[in-house]
């Protein structure tokens, strides 16, 4: 109930600060219908970290829980309640908060670092935002309207059948991920394409910064899992709604299936949530080591491999399903087989710092806290992929300590590596260093403290998703753990500090340049923030780091090609107002109200047609006022130089 | 100064002393009371130490390399442009798949040895308990003993026991920390775990798979005992007032229910596993042998499985397995709820 107030008041003095600035008319055209790449990226990361407030929420409620339910003492949350928290937490944290970081830093950064001046689909981008966040508020209108889902993350059925779940927060769940899933599939297809096909010249697939080729690689898994989650959740809903067996106990259902087809979509995720992680964090280490990526051609190929891999390993979420011994191993070993990939890349880190000049911003701390805390998470990791040993650790804290140690320690930690990294060529200025070192440490301490011990209660016999235990033994170990998640609440406010200080301090932290780390691939080489248009002139790229070996050559830039005008796609209301409607939609088919969703889908398919047969889709950017851009940017410069000149 | 230091020392050497204590005797997977569960342990702490002999050299190697090659040290080499070299590329890729070859094997061979569907080894006769997982609780029973219990199971020490496992509702999983192995319990599933205990006592277990909203309640005791006050145990759930007949005791039984109370069934119907295992089997053609139910539900659970497994070998000998279990579960059933009742 806190949190609904909290929110509730939050979204109201927003509401209220929004229309007495009379912003509303500002957001719409230049933010809500936008289809620059840029302006998408930083609103994914808005929602994200509203989200990640929520989703937090949850976890120290849990932990609070947790620290008091021993023995017979109850602790302050029911059951009823306690279920929805923790699947509510999952959902919100995988759905809601990595998934929307790791793609708002794809739109941020992968037209940048290609040389190209938009996505290949600029509508379709804006279309799967505006799904993702009809989602979001999709999962947000469950807190206050019914319940949500009380079955886990992943609603195992049978239990989330509608015999054992008649409520409506197993249809929130669906309907949540169904809208999210379809934009992400679609924001899938968009970057597959636009990497493919949209390099600037001379970039060829091996010249590709690292981060370019680790989205590649996350999109592509997308496209092939994201179909399968939509397709299982699908049966599941005619399960639910028109009384079919695919999952349930009787007329054949089998809920082997689910567990098996939830899976084999469930672990590409990971793979999706953790390889563009790898690619920020090899951007950083080479940026600030002003060193070149040490085994470039490695890092792609393990790269693959762990794509091709990660889906052949789903069955290791379920040895103790009680398949034979042959298949047990199969899949153990396979598993065993990504951490090669995995090691060689964080060898590969190592030897990038090996004889470097690595300057200790929060960015690299990130990055090293990442490295020590995702080998120690790799490794429980192979401990879970030994099937006689899963046997014992299957569904216990172990399993908690370990995704968290490795989700925290890596998609966590290498988003905000990639936020403190190019926020810059976000927002234009750079981001206060010392309370990001100081959310870094409150993370990282905070992250041991909070998991180690349920390392430890595991071997005690301690399980997940319990509301309550009867031995006493364990609640030491339990209060630990909550101090772990308040000293991770300290982290997340030092965050917010830093947003706040260092919107205060913009003008002495502006980033006129648009090189403030000294970079290395292309999205360095335009100003920041960015023009709406990315490049002035589409540049060309002859080597891996190729911003700087242009700046080694130190040439002065190349000869002054006049400037010619740009393609310019327009923007668009058609993706909020489809959006619009599937919340429509989804809401309608929570509650079963028929009329509404009949008007919804009228909405989306008029909506869809509308903008179908729009012709007025795109524009030109006249010469002349590219060049005035331009001018300014480089009178900024001439400025900021000649001031460094003067002092 | 010098007490205080001494004072200081027996303290660290006290909380030392403490930790290793927590870790040995009450961790129940450090400290296991079974066969079964020690193997485990000895792997977990094998495999532990394999990886160690990765994952120690990289986190020094982060935590030097990060210091050594900071900016502020004009000391170090730079070489902004060194990003290959063959040595290292081969090093870095022979020592993990080193490793992993090494894992992979134990792997291969720990699935098999350690296979739950595997029967164990011993002089001693096995004894088949059934386990079925209900809202919110264990019932378990005893076809030779033609009585059941719920969420308290008793069986001697020294003794194989192989716990056939699967649910009258939800998923859930069968688990006794301190013996090992879990396994799944599924509707219509007939799930499988050998499992056997060589110190007497009692040890908790619980479903480790959640199933609602009693599911932090779904605790049971395990008993070990000597065979001797096994017989004693039998007798005293002899002598219980109730008994279990199917469908009405156990529809009855079968309601949801949160931490409920230790029960015992001095009879049951016969057949009351397989009965249960049957009722998730309706729906016309799909259950082909309709006069042999037992044998229909094997083929349908090994339907599921070979699905999942693909593996011919495995499935069929343990079709055997289950078929002469069966077959014995059913000839030596002696009580009936009539003689019972």
């Amino acid at each position: 109930m806190v949190v609904v107030a909290f929110m509730a008041i939050a979204g109201i003095a927003l509401f209220g600060l929004i229309t007495y600035y009379r912003k509303w008319g500002w957001l719409w055209n230049e933010w809500f219908t936008s289809v620059d790449h840029k302006k998408l990226g930083i609103m994914y990361f808005i929602v994200a970290l509203v989200m990640l407030l929520r989703g937090f929420s949850d976890a120290i409620m849990m932990r609070t829980q947790l620290a008091m339910a021993a023995g017979d003492a109850a602790g302050y949350l029911p059951p009823e309640h306690y279920d929805q928290i923790f699947t509510a937490h999952g959902v919100i944290m995988i759905f809601f908060v990595a998934m929307p970081m790791v793609i708002g830093l794809m739109n941020l950064v992968v037209p940048l670092q290609i040389g190209a001046r938009d996505v290949a689909f600029p509508f379709l981008n804006n279309l799967s935002f505006w799904l993702f966040a009809a989602a979001a508020i999709l999962v947000n209108i469950s807190l206050v309207v019914g319940e949500f889902a009380k079955t886990g993350w992943l609603a195992y059925a049978p239990l989330s059948g509608i015999e054992f779940s008649p409520g409506v927060g197993v249809d929130y769940w669906i309907w949540a991920l169904q809208i999210s899933g379809i934009g992400t599939t679609l924001t899938g297809i968009n970057f597959f394409v636009t990497i493919i096909k949209m390099r600037t010249k001379g970039m060829t697939m091996f010249r590709m910064p690292i981060f370019t080729w680790t989205s590649l690689c996350a999109n592509v898994l997308i496209i092939a899992s994201f179909p399968i989650l939509t397709a299982t959740i699908a049966l599941l809903t005619l399960d639910r709604y028109l009384g079919m067996h695919f999952f349930t106990n009787d007329f054949g259902g089998n809920m082997m299936m689910y567990v098996n087809l939830i899976w084999a979509w469930g672990h590409p995720e990971v793979y999706i949530l953790i390889l563009p992680a790898f690619g920020v964090f090899s951007e950083v280490i080479s940026t600030f080591a002003r060193k070149r990526l040490f085994g470039y051609m490695t890092m792609v190929w393990a790269t693959i491999a762990i794509t091709l891999l990660s889906f052949v390993v789903w069955l290791h979420h379920f040895f103790t399903m009680g398949a034979g011994a042959n298949v047990n191993a199969f899949f153990g070993i396979m598993t065993m087989i990504i951490a090669i990939p995995t090691g060689v890349k964080v060898f590969n880190w190592l030897f990038t710092m090996f004889r470097g000049s690595l300057e200790l911003t929060s960015p690299v701390l990130w990055t090293l806290g990442f490295i020590i805390t995702f080998t120690l998470g790799g490794m429980t990791g192979v401990m879970l992929a030994v099937p006689a040993a899963n046997f014992v650790l299957h569904n216990s804290l172990f399993v908690i300590a370990h995704f968290h140690n490795v989700i925290i320690g890596g998609v966590v930690f290498g988003m905000m590596a990639g936020l403190t990294f190019w926020f810059p060529k976000a927002f234009g200025f750079t981001l206060n260093e010392k309370w990001g070192k100081r959310s870094f440490w409150c993370w990282f301490i905070g992250f041991y403290v909070a998991f180690m011990p349920l390392y430890v209660l595991a071997f005690f016999g301690a399980v997940r998703r319990m509301q309550s235990y009867a031995n006493p033994d364990w609640q030491p170990w339990m209060i630990l753990a909550w101090v772990g998640a308040v000293i991770i609440l300290l982290g997340i406010a030092c965050t917010i500090i830093q947003f706040w200080v260092s919107v205060r301090d913009r003008k002495q932290n502006a980033d006129v340049t648009g090189d403030p780390w000294d970079g290395r691939t292309l999205e360095w080489s335009t100003s920041s923030p960015a023009p709406f248009y990315n490049f002035a002139r589409l540049p060309e790229v002859g080597d891996i780091d190729s911003f700087w070996s242009q700046k080694q050559r130190s040439e002065e830039q190349l000869e002054e090609a006049p400037y010619t005008d740009i393609h310019m796609p327009r923007n668009t209301v058609a993706g909020p107002v489809i959006s619009f409607f599937a919340l429509v939609i989804g809401f309608a088919l929570v509650w079963h109200i028929w009329w509404l969703a009949g008007v919804g889908a009228v909405g989306v398919f008029a909506s869809f047609m509308a903008r179908v047969f729009n012709d007025d889709i795109d524009y030109y950017v006249p010469a002349a006022d590219v060049e005035r851009i331009e001018r300014e940017h480089q009178l900024k410069c001439e400025q900021k130089l000649g001031v460094e000149a003067q002092a | 100064m010098q007490r205080r230091s001494l004072w200081r020392r027996r303290g660290t050497l006290v909380l030392l002393v403490l930790c290793l204590f927590l870790a040995g005797c009450s961790s129940a997977l450090l400290d296991p009371k079974g066969q079964i569960g020690a193997e485990q342990r000895t792997l977990i702490l094998t495999a532990f130490g394999l990886m160690l002999i990765v994952v120690i050299p990289v986190i020094a190697m982060t935590l030097l390399f990060g210091w050594r090659y900071r900016r502020s040290n004009s000391m170090a080499k730079y070489t902004p442009d060194w990003a290959h070299s063959n040595v290292i590329e081969a090093v870095v890729w022979i020592v993990p798949c080193a490793i992993i070859a090494v894992l992979a094997l134990l792997t291969w061979k720990t699935s098999h040895s350690l296979d739950p569907h595997k029967p164990l080894e011993s002089d001693v006769a096995p004894i088949e308990i059934q386990a079925v997982a209900l809202d919110w609780k264990w019932l378990f029973i005893y076809p030779e003993q033609g009585i059941a219990s719920v969420n308290e199971v008793a069986f001697p020490v020294d003794t194989p026991v192989r716990f056939r496992v699967s649910s009258g509702s939800v998923m859930n999983a069968f688990f006794i920390p301190r013996l090992g192995s879990q396994i799944y319990a599924m509707a219509g599933m007939d799930n499988d775990v050998h499992l056997i205990a060589d110190e007497i006592g009692d040890y908790p277990g619980r479903s480790t798979n959640y199933s609602g909203a009693g599911f932090s309640g779904m605790t049971f005791e395990a008993k070990v005992t000597t065979p001797d006050d096994f017989d004693a145990w039998v007798e005293t759930v002899r002598g219980a007032p109730q008994t279990l007949t199917y469908p009405e005791g156990y529809e009855a039984l079968a309601e949801p229910s949160e931490s409920n109370p230790v029960e015992y069934f001095s009879a049951i119907s016969p057949s009351l596993y397989e009965s249960i295992l049957k009722s998730f089997h309706t729906g016309g053609e799909h259950n082909m042998g309709g006069d042999h139910p037992v044998s229909s539900d094997h083929a349908d659970s090994h339907d599921g499985e070979s699905a999942l497994a693909g593996e011919h070998t495995a499935a069929s000998g343990r079709d055997t397995n289950h078929q002469a279990s069966q077959d014995h579960a059913m000839r030596s059933h002696p009580t009936s709820v009539e003689a019972g009742g």
